[in-house]
């Protein structure tokens, strides 16, 4: 009897995987189908790769959801005599998608200027910013279903939602946060729970169709990187900073050589979390748009059945990397914060 | 030119230091099969963390092939 339930489960997971496998496949075919009549609309353009990748890699203030359904977003400047001005970004471009003139400010490299100047304090929504709020909505959607479930279950077994979130929670708190903070660790637990997920959701939006390219942003690791750096040196204890200014067991002249390269060892560590994270996440999407380019480069059907077939694999690691990236992003900043809080031994 | 150059290098150091780092999970792991989890674990982890530094390497290349 248990080796029949057993089997039947073991099947079912099988044709899930199968149903997702075969169904990536035709998604690949089936838009690079549609792409390619557009290109033979618009004849006499020469297919430019670099554009199209940094097109799709870069912030803008429109979202371009597919081919046809575009969102334009809307455009909140500042500047000193004009004051707050709200706009659809609609207005900044013709029907050729070319930038165009409206009340005074233009578009230059996607970034608004005033023709008579005068700087500009830009609050826009851009893409990457109504891509932060979708995922902030969707994590306080999830989040709150699984403590309701968790609430509501109490004692007993975890059902939906719950029971695909809380063993990773679980996980995270346990063998990431707790080992490398130690005592004390369940203050941080909250920020970098929310840190990891809010990561690894962003990564995988970022792989969807259509979607932005949030965590790729330069701007966005950055700010992760500097909550790192300041809830690490804020929790710094005595211990913490007295080995990084005086090291103590070294001898005398050496604790002026460690000193400097101590300093520079407390900015670089979060700003080699930024690089890493920023890099891993957009020469992911860089490669998987060379890719998708290459089969309007050889402008061959041959060639683009070829590159679809490894765009589904490269798809599966690049979702295997979004995954990685979280993690090992969430598990380096407990470990700088453990070694700021430590004790001395 | 020299873009396509560097991404050739980059990826020869990304396939000795990931092939390295393999090589030696599957022996750890031929020793001791039960710990085969965790060497797996930690072998991604790390594959990541160099993968990354590859990646610099590519996005580099781009950029200078964009000019």
């Amino acid at each position: 009897m248990n080796s029949r339930i057993l089997k039947n489960n073991h099947l079912k997971v099988r044709s899930i995987f199968l149903a997702i496998a075969l169904g990536l496949l035709f998604f690949n075919f089936s838009f690079a189908q549609s792409e390619s009549t557009v290109e033979q609309a618009e004849e006499a353009e020469a297919f430019n790769p670099g554009d199209m990748i940094m097109h799709h890699i870069l912030d803008s203030h429109v979202w371009e959801f597919w081919e046809g359904a575009t969102l334009h977003l809307p455009i909140i400047v500042y500047s000193k005599e004009r004051g707050l001005e709200i706009f659809s970004s609609a207005n900044l471009y013709d029907e050729h998608h070319n930038p165009v003139e409206y009340k005074g400010y233009t578009l230059e490299h996607e970034h608004i200027v005033r023709t008579d100047g005068v700087h500009v304090y830009d609050f826009s929504i851009t893409k990457n910013v109504a891509a932060l709020f979708l995922n902030s909505l969707v994590m306080l959607l999830v989040f709150i279903a699984v403590a309701r479930g968790f609430k509501k279950n109490a004692g007993k077994a975890p059902k939906g939602i719950q029971s695909f979130f809380e063993p990773i929670i679980i996980y995270i708190r346990d063998e990431v946060i707790k080992p490398n903070i130690g005592h004390g660790y369940e203050k941080y637990v909250p920020y970098l729970l929310s840190l990891f997920f809010f990561i690894w959701f962003g990564n995988l939006f970022g792989l969807m169709p259509g979607a932005a390219n949030l965590t790729g942003n330069i701007a966005v690791t950055a700010t992760l990187a500097f909550f790192t750096f300041v809830i690490t040196n804020v929790s710094g204890n005595a211990n913490y900073w007295k080995h990084i200014f005086w090291t103590p067991g070294v001898p005398l002249p050496i604790r002026f050589i460690i000193l400097p390269v101590e300093l520079i060892g407390v900015i670089t560590k979060p700003i080699s979390l930024m690089i890493r994270l920023f890099v891993a996440i957009s020469a992911g999407h860089i490669v998987i748009l060379s890719l998708i380019a290459m089969a309007f480069i050889f402008q061959s059907y041959a060639v683009g059945i070829g590159s679809s077939i490894i765009l589904v694999f490269i798809n599966l690691i690049e979702i295997l990397v979004a995954t990685i990236q979280a993690y090992v992003f969430t598990i380096f900043t407990s470990v700088y914060i453990g070694l700021a809080t430590e004790e001395a031994h | 030119m020299g873009a396509g150059i560097g991404a050739g290098l980059v990826a020869i150091g990304a396939g000795i230091g990931i092939g390295r780092i393999g090589g030696s999970a599957m022996e750890a792991m031929a020793r001791q099969p039960e710990a085969a989890g965790k060497i797996q674990t930690a072998m991604l982890i790390i594959a990541a963390l160099v993968e990354v530094i590859a990646l610099f390497g590519v996005v580099v290349n781009f950029m200078i092939s964009l000019g």
